[in-house]
């Protein structure tokens, strides 16, 4: 059902500029104005939302302590995954951002039963880390390799990473002769990371389970910004030069529509638009919100350094004195000492 | 009390879902008997003063919610929104790769969908994307949002408390959402219409009034310390009396009751008591408090604001007897909160001093703010420093592994110093596969309050990963003991080792110690703490 729902929601999504451009011609709605609004959308989103996220504090620290902590200068402690101060937390962020340190820990459960005995094993797993790695790795060079669709001069590296892509068309024999250019390793990287977490999600029944429209949303979303970009690329070719001069237009806020741009590209841009105006609203918030995960970014340091809670209250709690004047009799009985004697006690009994 | 199903009934789970079924958010929860724990009694939600004390069953169809429940909640969730940010990242970000679901206890134990992390969680974020998020109000189902209904909340409260906060999925996840974080907080809402369990409303109430769970009364509790007095004096011929809510003493011993009240952590309790008698010829000035007799904080089962009330008895009666510094027991929980929390909650203890060990001089730089030391690296630096004089042979009948618990583990980072101390004082020690120990131990199945006897086949169902590790060592090295340095593991561990692993008993670490530690002018022991006969010596006595 999920599935079913956000295909369609895809499916919509290209239609639109395909009916927009193609038949309507609203090239500049398609080419500048919504352009903006996804961008405008796109960075006001995330600062309200960070913002919000900033906006409630942190009253404790709760970080998951995942090694040694700081004792005994004879103990080997691990100083990136229980940080004692700011240092050990910069390496621990650093590892799990670039290298998504948590997830590569990942195992998988093996649960089988001999003789009604169950026996349950942790095998390795690491084709999610894989997947995930080479995916946003890979969406990261395609991102700078665009760098030179928008820039003038193209920028030294952004050629040298291009050329770097794309050395697979010195080896891929059987495209060489059909005059295509060059394929690019991230495209196939990326479409093959993206189409394993679809797979994914789909084939294993507990991530079935838990799935959301949401969850397949932008990965149907993805699929067709990169296939749309493929098709651009290897079938239909676009004027890559109109192209960047409507990109250049845009980062100068000085748009203008060249024509002679196919509608193709007017979808490809438009997948791209819903992405990043989505973004702000959805789970790919994750981005900013990993750097501010207090489980990860707070050193493990509350025993020897104080912290404050901002909005700490105080509380009622059971005295000393309230618990002795209950308990003074029995306290005294027991040879337990007391604060106040057996004349305390006489005085309460009064009371009662 | 529902009947708990043989393991082998126990152990048929599959954890695969079928390929055609409606969505989760359309099958209501059905409490199990055997899964849930009895609802809380109302003479203990009125002593602590918490809101809709009420008799309620949580089998019935009748939960008794106020009228206004629903604001209730909802304006309770909006609080916790605004007072952690903890919990608005983790409802966010949350992009459900699965990478967390087969690491609960509780799902592999029963594959119960639900009982995977994610969707523990998302029980509570469809609820917050429907209320708080412009997309769930506007998307409803399609953008994953539920409205809150008694069917949803009753599903709240089934899968809340079928989660030992234990952290391990926490370990897993690429953004560190922390399942516990989510449901300490859930459990705080369920509290706020008088939804707890009673085994945590119970002990919550005693440990106000009395100082401890158990509701030991002061003289009950000397009297706990005086027996194990005259049973140590049976098998050393010493006496080891205990100092009690002694002013001007120089160090506050706390630890959580249950060592005191049961077995086998009464022979822990036994172990704390020989070390200081121990030491106090060596120069030793410490006393324990009948007031707060509880270093376990099931406050902390029930909201932040709970925990601290409870949590504030270690300072005011340190404070009282005028000690310099405070040293804690073996427990886990005890420590999780004493780490992250305590400082906060009730500090700042100027009133103390920086914890320096008499005895070695050692200064405990790593608690100089909250001035507690943990019995553990108070023994590890003792033994480092040849203090004790240790006969590991006494313990040569015990083949022995260690349970890292979860929250000395995850919530603290304490993996070194109590294996040092095991390998000092036996001489057979075993771990279990590195992938069930240390920072991805498994839980006992039975910590947050969980550890009713009505709800025996969650906890077997939720110890089983941890029983398997244990049987493993079992089967491989012939184990038969499982160390721990936690209360409520030594508490619960024989029902569930009893159930999966005949033949291997718990202990606590002091107790190994006690028995190595050789006393200057003891009688010659013939048994162990247990009164079980040490080996070797049985033979010398029948020739």
């Amino acid at each position: 059902m999920s599935i079913i729902v956000s295909s369609l929601a895809v499916l919509v999504v290209v239609a639109i500029p395909w009916i927009g451009v193609g038949a309507l011609d609203l090239r500049v709605l398609f080419g500048i104005v919504i352009p903006y609004a996804a961008m405008a959308t796109f960075f006001v989103g995330i600062v309200v939302r960070v913002i919000d996220w900033g906006r409630s504090p942190v009253p404790f620290r709760i970080p998951t302590t995942a090694g040694q902590e700081w004792s005994f200068p004879w103990i080997k402690r691990n100083p990136v995954d229980n940080p004692k101060g700011l240092g050990g937390v910069i390496v621990r962020m650093l590892f799990e951002v670039l290298t998504f340190r948590s997830l590569f820990r990942n195992t998988r459960l093996e649960y089988r039963r001999v003789d009604g005995v169950p026996k349950i094993d942790y095998e390795w797993e690491k084709w999610l880390w894989l997947a995930a790695i080479l995916f946003h790795y890979s969406f990261l060079v395609i991102f700078i390799r665009h760098f030179r669709f928008f820039m003038e001069p193209v920028p030294g590296f952004v050629t040298l990473l291009q050329n770097l892509d794309g050395f697979m068309q010195m080896g891929a024999a059987p495209f060489n002769g059909f005059g295509l250019p060059g394929v690019y390793l991230t495209d196939m990287l990326l479409m093959a990371a993206v189409t394993w977490l679809l797979v994914r999600r789909i084939l294993y029944s507990q991530m079935r389970y838990i799935s959301l429209p949401s969850d397949y949303f932008p990965l149907f979303l993805i699929l067709s910004l990169g296939f749309s970009g493929m098709l651009m690329r290897y079938l239909f070719r676009v004027d890559v030069t109109k192209v960047k001069e409507l990109a250049i237009g845009l980062f100068k806020f000085s748009p203008t529509v060249p024509e002679g741009i196919g509608v193709i590209f007017f979808i490809h841009l438009f997948i791209l638009c819903v992405l990043i105006a989505y973004f702000p609203f959805s789970k790919l918030m994750h981005l900013a919100g990993v750097f501010l995960s207090p489980t990860r970014n707070l050193s493990n340091n509350s025993r020897f350094v104080r912290h404050v809670n901002p909005w700490s209250y105080p509380v009622p709690t059971h005295t000393y004195e309230e618990y002795e004047d209950e308990f003074r009799e029995h306290m005294i009985e027991a040879g337990l000492p007391v604060e106040k004697g057996a004349d305390a006690t006489a005085g309460s009994e009064e009371k009662e | 009390m529902a009947t708990t199903p043989k393991p082998e009934e126990t152990a048929k789970i599959d954890h695969r879902s079928p390929l055609f079924e409606k969505g989760w958010m359309d099958k209501p929860a059905e409490p199990k008997p055997g899964i849930f724990c009895y609802g809380s009694k109302p003479k203990n939600l009125e002593y602590v003063g918490m809101p809709f004390p009420k008799e309620w069953n949580p089998a019935d169809e009748d939960w008794q919610l106020p009228e206004n429940w629903k604001e209730i909640i909802e304006e309770g969730f909006k609080d916790r929104l605004d007072r952690f940010r903890s919990l608005k990242l983790f409802m966010d970000i949350c992009v459900r790769c699965g990478a967390c679901a087969d690491k609960c206890h509780f799902f592999i134990g029963s594959g119960d969908p639900k009982n995977m992390p994610v969707l523990r969680a998302e029980l509570l974020r469809s609820v917050y994307r429907k209320k708080f998020t412009t997309g769930g109000k506007l998307l409803g189902k399609f953008g994953g949002g539920r409205e809150l209904t008694e069917d949803v909340l009753k599903e709240w409260w089934y899968y809340l408390y079928q989660c030992s906060e234990c952290r391990r999925c926490s370990l897993f996840c690429p953004y560190g959402i922390d399942t516990a974080e989510v449901t300490i907080l859930g459990r705080e809402l369920t509290n706020l219409l008088g939804l707890n369990t009673d085994w945590i409303a119970a002990p919550v109430a005693n440990c106000y009034r009395t100082g401890n769970h158990l509701g030991i009364q002061p003289h009950a509790y000397k009297d706990m310390l005086d027996f194990f007095t005259d049973e140590i004096e049976d098998i050393t011929g010493i006496r080891m009396e205990q100092d009690m809510n002694r002013k001007g003493a120089e160090i506050l011993f706390v630890t959580p009751s249950g060592d005191v009240f049961a077995d086998p952590g009464t022979y822990t309790c036994m172990g704390y008591m020989m070390l200081f008698h121990y030491l106090k010829s060596l120069g030793l000035d410490i006393t324990w408090s009948t007031y707060a007799s509880e270093g376990g904080n099931f406050g902390y089962f029930t909201s932040h604001e709970m925990a601290k009330r409870l949590n504030a008895k270690m300072y005011a009666e340190a404070k009282r007897l005028g000690v310099k510094w405070i040293l804690g027991g073996e427990c886990g929980h005890m420590w999780r909160v004493l780490n992250q929390y305590m400082d906060t909650f009730n500090g700042p203890p100027d009133f103390l001093e920086e914890p320096v060990s008499p005895l070695t001089g050692t200064k405990f730089e790593n608690a100089k703010a909250t001035k507690m030391v943990h019995l553990v690296e108070f023994t590890a630096d003792l033994i480092k420093h040849n203090k004790l004089k240790l006969d590991p042979s006494r313990n040569d009948n015990l083949v022995v592994t260690f349970h890292d618990s979860c929250n000395t583990a995850r919530g603290m980072g304490f993996f070194e110093e109590p294996r040092y101390v095991i390998k000092s004082v036996c001489n057979h020690f075993y771990e279990m596969p590195s992938e069930t120990i240390r920072e991805q131990t498994f839980c006992c199945g039975s910590g947050s309050g969980l550890n009713a006897g009505e709800d025996m086949e969650l906890r077997m169902r939720g110890g089983l990963p941890r029983a398997n590790a244990v049987k493993y060592v079992h089967e491989k090295h012939g184990v038969n003991m499982l160390s721990c340095i936690c209360a409520i593991d030594r508490a619960v561990f024989p029902d569930l080792l009893r159930y999966w692993v005949p033949g291997v008993e718990v202990t606590g670490v002091h107790e190994m110690v006690a028995n190595a530690l050789v006393f200057e002018g003891e009688q010659k022991r013939t048994t162990d703490l247990r009164g079980e006969p040490l080996p070797g010596m049985e033979d010398e006595e029948d020739v």
